[in-house]
């Protein structure tokens, strides 16, 4: 089965304008911090990792048509259901009807500030040296995988330079899958517009760069 | 005269379908012992109280008038905005990139809607919207004309495209005119989209201001 990601948009005409918003202006719904508040509850309990939640909205078949938070519901439905937490039936009518999964504690009010402040960094020991530094030229794989990636398709296949090494980073490709955190050199890569967009681009005197791990380059 | 039932039959239809679908996930959540409700209610005070972007202000408006902080927040931004006391989930590992007379700096997120969310808080819904994630890296230009913004030809664009886990922090240029101002009122002429890059510090004194206070 091919994988398909619906949120790679980086590129893509036919959008229309951008609506600007005050900046007071968090939710339109008051489902909306609820489902956030859910979302950021259960990855607290350590049934998925982020990549995997990522992996799970981006391949919602109808992503392009829900607002965002119909995503993060669709997308935390999706997990729950995947996991094993929670059955179909019990969503449909509002009411647990099986035994929780016995591990799960839930995060209380308490911990909140500390787990937000702590967060998860993704830095983790190099298992070898980098294999580019600053100023090389590099090209992105061509191909895409057939599994949650984080190398947008604008930028597939094209000639750009190291301008920043990050040290390594859990690597997206591999923790969305369940193998594991196979920490990559994680690089800031910059590109022309031309190479972008070729000569016909709109020309805004712009340059545009991407964090790529180190499986997806190649010198150049 | 509505009794219990016809109250809560009421009730209900008044709610959305999406209403209704998340109440009923919150429920199951709740009985399964996976959340706890008053940690819900924390989460969302959170980020409507304490964690938004007047947080960032504070760290632009401090580089802007002490330079070993400025110096230190270009080296190791992680390490400078912790010093203030912000720091965690999706602002692990961040980056301040500087505007100059000759670049201008943009952030977005074409994968998803990556945000530093310890200095700015939630993304705005335009942040996370296709128009945004489609046109910032092919047409910057004409997303800044969408937020009122026009640059000088002559000023080179650059787009960071958050597709990792590391995030970015605009730090606009400190607006003429304000050498007089402390830290705090500096911090006031700080909007949210100028650390994004769809916008501009505004002018001391000026008018409208999209800031909340």
């Amino acid at each position: 089965m091919s994988y398909r990601s619906n949120a790679d948009l980086g590129g893509q005409d036919g959008h229309g304008a951008v609506q600007p918003e005050p900046e007071g202006e968090l939710f339109h719904a008051a489902w909306e911090p609820r489902i956030l508040a859910l979302h950021l509850a259960m990855g607290a309990n350590g049934l998925w990792n982020i990549d995997a939640s990522r992996a799970a909205r981006e391949t919602l078949a109808d992503y392009r048509e829900l607002s965002y938070y119909q995503i993060w519901l669709e997308g935390l439905e999706q997990l729950l259901l995947q996991s094993g937490a929670v059955r179909a039936d019990e969503m449909a009518e509002g009411r647990s009807m099986q035994a929780a999964l016995p591990t799960l504690s839930a995060l209380r009010a308490d911990q909140v500030a500390a787990l937000l402040a702590r967060g998860a960094p993704t830095v983790r020991p190099a298992r070898g040296p980098a294999r580019y530094s600053p100023g090389q030229w590099v090209r992105t794989a061509a191909a895409a995988p057939e599994h949650h990636t984080r190398l947008p398709g604008y930028a597939r296949g094209k000639r750009g330079m190291i301008e920043r090494v990050h040290g390594a980073h859990v690597f997206a490709d591999a923790h969305a899958r369940g193998l594991g955190e196979q920490p990559q050199w994680l690089y800031t890569v910059v590109f022309d517009e031309t190479e972008l967009w070729g000569a016909n681009a709109p020309r805004g005197q712009s340059t545009v760069s991407v964090d790529a791990w180190e499986p997806y380059l190649e010198p150049a | 005269m509505h009794g219990p039932d016809q109250q809560h039959e009421h009730e209900h239809s008044t709610l959305s379908p999406l209403e209704l679908r998340v109440r009923a996930l919150e429920t199951v959540l709740t009985q399964k012992g996976y959340v706890d409700p008053a940690a819900l209610d924390a989460l969302i005070d959170a980020y409507q109280t304490k964690i938004g972007p007047r947080n960032g202000a504070q760290v632009v408006a401090r580089a802007w008038c002490d330079a070993g902080f400025r110096r230190w927040l270009l080296e190791d931004a992680t390490a400078a905005i912790g010093s203030l006391g912000f720091s965690g989930r999706q602002g692990e590992h961040m980056v301040a990139v500087e505007n100059t007379p000759r670049q201008h700096n943009l952030v977005v997120c074409t994968l998803c809607s990556c945000y530093p969310w310890p200095i700015l808080g939630l993304p705005p819904t335009w942040y996370k919207s296709a128009p945004y994630r489609a046109r910032a890296v092919k047409d910057p230009r004409g997303v800044l004309r969408d937020f009122g913004v026009q640059l000088a030809e002559t000023v080179r664009i650059r787009v960071w495209d958050s597709t990792a886990e590391v995030r970015y922090l605009v730090v606009p240029q400190r607006p003429a005119g304000t050498g007089h101002l402390a830290a705090g009122e500096l911090a006031k002429l700080v909007t949210r989209d100028s650390m994004i890059g769809t916008g501009l510090p505004l002018e001391p004194g000026g008018a409208t201001t999209d800031a909340s206070p």
